[in-house]
């Protein structure tokens, strides 16, 4: 057990992130330093941990439905919907824990809808959700009549910008989330049933497991995180903000789940890996931005990461590889 | 009636009764001058769409062509404004550097083996950071060629104005559905979408056509990215952001089958004028706000999802029916 817990934190994913704080760590020196102020740490390190947060909760959410071997465009949308249900609530005089609940509630409902659409319609999961992808950031504006809804709620901002035993509340919720979501897929058998459905869904079916269930679940799960994620961007910001709150997350929360080791065609999945890799793409936000870069080149540094990583998935580099690091999974690409 | 032809005609009927309903209320939307800024205003659009049409039949998806249309747009302008050259120079070599840039996505998707959307995405990122670095403010363009070019209009009766830019989607359109329907090219990207194995093994040279199919997408999505400039007279990196969203539903509405190998480019063109039509309609009703598009488009896309959903399983058990 100890062997395997050593064997799993050398892992490419984390090797990776520690690469790049140390790139970041020689463009800008102070990067690891930390200060206490005002009963919380402060510093480039934690402010990384800080804003991926958000991307974390996605992926954690994300990589069960790439597991399954589909895709969740929606999330970025689901969050603008949350946020604007906490937000509107919470100004309409609601207490805090009922707006909360409604949000989460309507983000696995948003859930539970495109897991309707994918398992018991047997629609494709890139255009399943690219409906709610659409239509979501419209709702999340009906339901903020077109306004940018601000509020002076406590609970909600604490949510969002407060901190716990010093550490940022976002990334505490986040590690919670993480923790819980890989005790439940790993200590049960739900974890092999979510490979075995992303391997081989007419297999899995065969051999017992109720795939819809499975899928229902699992969107729903997604949509869960999304709703999390967005009352977080809302406690943030202090307001919700239908036409730019999540946008573009759902592509890092992929990107995420990419680089944590997940296949795109369904199968092998790590939730804590996926973390990880929205903590490397944070880091390499962080370093972008503490190193005085312009931020469009996030957008071309994200690129060569992810041609970096399809690279090193493919059968071509798996041909040149070890034959235990060969994905299971070969030429389904169609 | 044939039955393939079906979602074309469900969509072309309920383009023609949502027409006559927004006449109705309207009576104003029935004249030229509406139908022809109908073509004008979605042109950028329609074009994108489709090359979209080409990547949805062969069963891929392409997320970068907004990202392709800002970039366009952005090296137009800054190689007409700040280089001084020719705007067709320009877009000559716009055109080139789209066309590498979706061959070399359609070598990865081919030889690396990965979804198309990962590949496009990464596509997207680099296309939309490409265009920020280049500059990240609004470049305006200062040219005769365009002041001539938005002076080149057909008058029709009532008032209304045919642009050379409508009517270059509409020409577009027309070679689209006759590369799909009447060439080589366009019988291997059915097959492809069809089913990939049996048309590697029926002899599709399946790299080929892989790569031509994205090269393609991107340089309609240049071209798309040229009519934007020539419309707006300006080049923005953060132009068209989600216009490939756009373009999928068009496809979609317009009764392709979404995971490949059916449909027609004649109905990706009703679909992007019903998509127009949405608009138009909210912009003349006034009280509703414009996030209702987006309710509308999604609306719009799920009914037709479903549709095909249904069509295809009505369909499958009958024709196997008649075949034994």
């Amino acid at each position: 057990m100890m062997r395997r817990t050593l064997g799993k934190l050398a892992s490419p994913q984390l090797l990776a992130l520690v690469g790049v704080l140390l790139i970041n760590w020689l463009l800008f020196p102070n990067f690891f330093r930390i200060t206490w102020q005002d009963g919380r740490f402060f510093g480039s390190l934690i402010d990384v941990l800080n804003r991926g947060a958000p991307v974390a909760i996605l992926a954690v959410g994300m990589v069960g439905v790439i597991a399954t071997k589909g895709v969740d465009l929606s999330v970025g949308a689901v969050m603008a919907v949350a946020g604007a249900v906490a937000a509107t609530m919470v100004v309409a005089g609601y207490p805090a824990p009922v707006a909360v609940a409604a949000a989460l509630l309507v983000g696995l409902l948003c859930g539970l809808w495109n897991g309707i659409l994918v398992a018991i319609l047997e629609i494709q999961p890139i255009i399943a959700t690219l409906v709610l992808m659409v239509a979501g950031r419209g709702i999340a504006q009906l339901i903020t009549e077109g306004f940018i809804v601000t509020f002076t709620d406590p609970v909600l901002i604490y949510i969002g910008t407060g901190s716990f035993f010093g550490f940022p509340m976002a990334a505490v919720i986040a590690l919670v989330l993480m923790v819980a979501v890989t005790l439940i897929v790993r200590r049960t058998a739900l974890g092999l049933f979510i490979e075995a459905v992303g391997v081989n869904r007419a297999a899995a079916s065969l051999a017992g497991i109720r795939s819809r269930m499975l899928l229902l679940l699992v969107y729903s799960l997604s949509g869960l995180c999304a709703a999390i994620a967005g009352i977080i961007v809302a406690g943030d910001i202090r307001g919700a903000d239908a036409n730019n709150a999540g946008l573009w997350l759902e592509l890092d929360a992929i990107l995420a789940v990419v680089i944590g080791g997940t296949s795109l065609l369904g199968g092998r999945f790590s939730v804590p890996l996926a973390v990880v890799g929205a903590l490397i793409i944070q880091a390499m936000n962080t370093g972008i931005l503490v190193s005085g870069f312009p931020p469009e080149f996030n957008l071309i540094v994200k690129a060569g990461l992810i041609f970096i990583v399809l690279i090193i998935q493919s059968p071509l580099a798996s041909r040149l590889a070890p034959p235990r690091l060969r994905p299971a999974v070969k030429g389904a690409a169609k | 009636m044939n039955r393939s032809l079906r979602p074309l005609a469900a969509t072309a009927l309920i383009f023609a009764i949502a027409y006559a309903i927004a006449v109705m209320q309207f009576p104003s939307m029935f004249s030229t001058r509406v139908l022809g800024n109908f073509l004008t205003d979605n042109a950028f659009l329609g074009i994108a769409a489709v090359g979209m049409t080409f990547v949805i039949l062969s069963g891929g998806i392409d997320l970068s062509v907004g990202a392709v249309i800002g970039f366009t747009g952005v090296l137009i302008a800054v190689l007409v404004s700040w280089a001084g050259l020719h705007p067709l120079v320009a877009f000559a070599m716009a055109i080139a550097v789209a066309g590498a840039f979706g061959a070399t996505m359609g070598l990865a998707i081919h030889y690396l083996q990965v979804p198309a959307f990962i590949v496009t995405l990464a596509g997207m990122f680099l296309a939309r950071g490409g265009a920020s670095v280049i500059t990240r403010d609004s470049v305006p363009i200062n040219h005769e060629f365009y002041a001539f070019v938005s002076d080149l209009t057909i008058r029709l009766p009532g008032g209304g104005r045919l642009s050379m830019i409508g009517l270059s989607m509409v020409a577009i359109f027309i070679i689209g559905a006759l590369i799909a329907h009447r060439t080589k090219f366009g019988s291997y990207v059915y097959a492809l979408g069809g089913n990939p194995v049996s048309a590697s093994l029926m002899g599709v040279p399946v790299a080929r056509t892989t790569v031509a199919i994205y090269a393609l997408s991107s340089i309609l999505a240049a071209i798309s990215g040229i009519v934007f400039s020539l419309y707006t007279s300006a080049g923005y990196p953060l132009a068209a952001v989600g216009v490939e969203l756009d373009a999928i539903s068009a496809v979609v509405i317009g009764g392709t089958l979404l995971t490949g190998g059916y449909g027609f480019v004649l109905g990706t063109f009703i679909g992007v004028m019903l998509l127009g039509l949405v608009q138009t309609y909210i912009i003349f009703d006034g009280t509703l706000s414009s996030w209702w598009t987006k309710i509308v488009i999604g609306i719009l896309l799920f009914l037709f999802i479903v549709l095909q959903r249904l069509i295809f399983v009505a369909s499958a058990p009958g024709e196997k029916a008649a075949r034994a």
